[in-house]
């Protein structure tokens, strides 16, 4: 019973953890670039749907109408403009650049907000569950944002594969020089692919303040978990990712049902686990990792 | 065995890239000189914010010395400043003299980084900085549910309280000093050897350097576990000047901002680059500090806004507008005339 | 005289400090096919990746149908009606054989070239279709790679060394189609090491030996001695074994 929970539990929070890092793959497989300031993003959403939101006179829970679509712009305009240039540079100035804004945005949302915690108030749906047998305890939160993970990432997948667009992306990812020739514009590409990646982040960051609190700094933690699950799951495969935060989810409850300090823990071996047998993850394609 | 080649007339010859400018040298000597018997000259609250100065430089060096020479970017060098500090705190434990558990925690850490280079070491470009913080977070968690360490809420060094303040706080200043002295000169030693002219024709061109026969791996390998010794080091130093050790604190991944943000400032691929970036930003950290956290988006912003348009750093660009070079590890080709 | 439609003037490409090309003139006339010999690091793929738009020039001018490419990025070319099919034929590795060619046609010009007609063209490929491209051969990936840069309807198109690495009978059947493609309106200018072949096919040759110009005419008129000082340089066909090694 208790290694069912295990799994019930992982698969829930994997779902989440999909939904967090598939931006970061995408970004990863399309540009090559780390952005350190993924994680800060989320959690930017989650202030702005606290904050901002309700002065449009919208209730916290539909928030995401709003600031989805509001981040996939922003997520476009900046990879146009910041991470464009750093990308002409190279990988590290991308890992600076990032990095310098995951400062700056973690340390003004301290400032503007202070260090208490915050979540997304989704009324008294946000403490019920489900009870299947009267044993397990499935939250009706956690469970939506799995089954919007997964459709997220269905949706995401049918683009890629059935569209032009899409067909463009994936092009971009395995050969830009190549792209260019055939006619597409791979700064427009990337913009696209970066406004997918920050759509999906601010999506997940208001999941993550649906289901729990959190302060400026939680995007940091969260930037690991989402690594982990990319480089388990392998870069360039989107089911990958999810099937890498599902099996990071199970690692870490497992580890905490031994000791609640083993939960990331946990998470962490398995990641260097998987490093050192198997770099490119359980689904990658062979690029280069090493 | 070398090969007699036949000579050609008037073909180029090699130089070091300047002879050290006397005035460095001359400098040099003076600001040692000054340094070691500070804590007898300055009032006692310097001679600890000079403590953290030469740790910062410490750690800045050994930073340098991996991301600007041999291309790894690691973020999580503060898994060897935690074991460094845990180390010491361990051998004290068991009795040893505080300061002679400093070299040991060195050496334990240079122990410790070779099983880790056999993972690392095979990941390239973002896996292999993801992969350092990775471990970094994974030491501070394996240390942190150990009791004999004092846990998550830490342990204070023994052995330091057999001596009066004062003479603790000048043996610890010495300890730092010698240290960054160390690790400063040995770096500018081995950037001047043999090795370091490998590690430049590494970063330049791998492919050819391989070609010339060059072994990357072992030479990759060999600079990482001497930047983990250092961070050891600066780990050992830094429990010995702040007794009481905390997981949290050592392992902080702050450690791995204030490298990135020195390099920033002092650039890549200098010797005086880390130690002129430390100044600067040790410097502005102590005077903004009292702003709370607008310093850090000052810092943030200016490394966005120096990755993007300096990217040498300032000391870089100031170099290259001068043509100043304060402790040359470079060479030149110069045509005999 | 035919039309010109793509003109080269004194082109100067640099790789860092190396000269890959220097000041290289030529012109392309509608439905003509222009051969560029020159051995290896002659600065023949340099010269046509500036062309498509890849490498920037550090003088000279590009101009196509009276259009100055100098500020157009690589897939405005495209556009305008420029193709250049690279070296290594550079196919879309997680694709399938029809997604390939899909990303080719996405937003193409309209023209005779459509996908059905590519498989019309190469009669395999319709079977094979929804197989991965790393599974073909190298012919029958350098098939793909020409499809997918005919399916834009360009009116120019860049063929970058399309032997390298194949077998001579499948060089000669790529080969075949060469004038299948300049009777639908099409001028090529192809880069071949192999002298034989860029000649055989050629309206025009155009030799180029360490970035420079060395002959220019119909195959018709150039003797085989002309080309071969003019690929290898004159240089080393006078010297005799035994001197310069050494003295």
């Amino acid at each position: 019973m208790i290694w069912i929970n295990v799994v019930i539990q992982g698969v829930l929070v994997g779902g989440f953890y999909a939904l967090f890092a598939c931006g970061l793959s995408l970004m990863f497989g399309v540009m090559k670039v780390i952005n350190l300031a993924h994680g800060d993003m989320a959690v930017v959403a989650g202030y702005v749907a606290v904050f901002l939101t309700p002065q449009l006179h919208i209730a916290e829970i539909w928030s995401l109408l709003v600031v989805v679509p509001l981040f996939a712009l922003v997520g476009y305009v900046l990879q146009r403009t910041l991470i464009q240039k750093s990308i002409d540079r190279d990988p590290f100035t991308t890992l600076l650049v990032t990095f310098g804004l995951s400062v700056v945005i973690e340390n003004l949302l301290l400032e503007f907000y202070t260090a208490n915690a915050q979540t997304v108030n989704v009324g008294a749906l946000g403490y019920e569950s489900w009870h299947p047998g009267s044993i397990f305890y499935i939250s009706y939160v956690s469970l939506g944002v799995l089954v919007a993970a997964v459709a997220v990432l269905a949706v995401l997948q049918l683009f890629l594969s059935h569209t032009g667009t899409g067909r463009l992306v994936r092009a971009v990812a395995d050969d830009r020089e190549a792209a260019q020739l055939s006619g597409a514009n791979y700064r427009h590409i990337f913009g696209i692919a970066a406004a997918i990646a920050f759509a999906t982040v601010a999506l997940a960051g208001i999941a993550y303040g649906m289901q729990t609190q959190f302060v400026p700094t939680s995007g940091g933690v969260n930037l690991l978990f989402a690594f982990e699950a990319v480089v388990i799951g392998g870069i360039g495969s989107l089911w990958g990712t999810l099937v890498g935060g599902i099996a990071l989810g199970m690692a870490q409850v497992f580890g905490a049902h031994f000791n609640p300090e083993y939960q990331r823990l946990a998470g962490n071996v398995l990641f260097l686990l998987v490093l050192a047998v198997r770099p490119r993850g359980l689904f990658g394609k062979s690029t280069s990792v090493s | 065995m070398s090969i007699d080649t036949p000579r050609r007339e008037g073909g180029p010859s090699v130089r070091r890239s300047s002879t050290s400018p006397l005035f460095a040298l001359g400098g040099s000597i003076i600001l040692i000189g000054f340094l070691t018997i500070a804590p007898w000259i300055v009032p006692a609250e310097w001679s600890s914010v000079l403590m953290n100065f030469f740790i910062l430089v410490i750690m800045a060096t050994m930073w340098n010395l991996l991301a600007g020479y041999a291309g790894m970017v690691s973020i999580g060098q503060q898994a060897f400043i935690g074991l460094g500090s845990y180390a010491t705190l361990y051998f004290a434990l068991k009795g040893v003299n505080p300061f002679l558990t400093i070299p040991l925690a060195t050496i334990t850490c240079a122990v410790l980084a070779v099983p880790i280079t056999f993972l690392l070491l095979r990941l390239r470009g973002g896996y292999f900085s993801i992969a350092t913080w990775v471990v970094s977070d994974t030491a501070l968690l394996i240390i942190g549910a150990v009791a004999y360490f004092g846990g998550g809420t830490g342990k204070l060094m023994p052995g330091l309280q057999y001596l009066s303040p004062s003479q603790t706080a000048h043996d610890t200043y010495l300890a730092t000093w010698f240290v960054a002295l160390v690790v400063v000169v040995g770096t500018y030693l081995l950037l001047r050897s043999r090795l370091g002219l490998v590690l430049a024709s590494i970063r330049d061109n791998e492919v050819a350097a391989r070609s010339a026969g060059v072994n990357v791996q072992s030479a990759r390998r060999l600079i990482f576990i001497v930047a983990a010794a250092g961070c050891g080091a600066a780990g050992a130093v830094l429990a010995v000047s702040q007794p009481f050790i905390q997981p949290s604190s050592v392992f902080n991944i702050q450690w791995a901002a204030e490298m990135i943000f020195v390099s920033m400032i002092g650039g890549l691929g200098t010797i005086e680059g880390p130690i002129i970036g430390s100044a600067i930003f040790f410097t502005l950290q102590q005077s903004l500090q009292q702003y709370g956290v607008w310093y850090l988006v000052i810092f943030g912003s200016l490394a966005v806004v120096i990755a993007l348009w300096q990217p040498r750093g300032l000391w870089g660009a100031f170099r290259d507008r001068y043509h100043t070079e304060l402790l040359p590890v470079g060479y030149h080709l110069r045509e005999e005339k | 005289m035919s039309e010109t439609v793509l003109e080269v003037r004194d082109l100067s490409v640099y790789h860092g400090q190396l000269c890959a090309v220097d000041n290289v003139s030529f012109v392309l006339g509608q439905g003509e096919i222009l051969a560029m010999i020159g051995a290896n690091g002659a600065g023949k793929s340099t010269l046509l990746r500036t062309i498509a738009g890849l490498h920037h020039p550090s003088a000279g001018t590009i101009s196509f149908k009276g259009v100055d490419l100098t500020n157009l990025t690589p897939n405005r070319r495209v556009r305008l009606g420029l193709s250049l099919v690279p070296e290594g034929r550079r196919l879309f590795s997680s694709m399938t054989l029809e997604e390939n060619l899909l990303v080719g046609a996405y937003r193409a010009k309209k023209g005779p070239f459509t996908i059905d007609r590519i498989y019309d063209l190469f009669e395999w490929m319709p079977s094979r279709r929804k197989q991965s491209v790393w599974q073909l051969s190298g012919g029958e990936q350098q098939a793909v790679a020409i499809g997918r840069a005919l399916v834009a309807n360009p009116q120019v198109l860049l063929l970058d060394e399309l032997s390298l690495g194949l077998a001579p009978i499948v060089i000669e059947r790529i080969y075949a189609l060469v004038p299948e493609i300049v009777s639908q309106g099409v001028s090529i200018l192809i880069v071949e090491q192999d002298v034989a072949q860029g000649v055989a096919v050629a309206d025009r040759v155009h030799c180029l030996l360490e970035g420079r110009t060395s002959l220019v005419g119909a195959p018709s008129e150039l003797t085989t001695d002309q080309i071969d000082r003019a690929y290898f340089g004159s240089d080393l066909t006078q010297s005799s074994p035994g001197e310069g090694m050494g003295a």
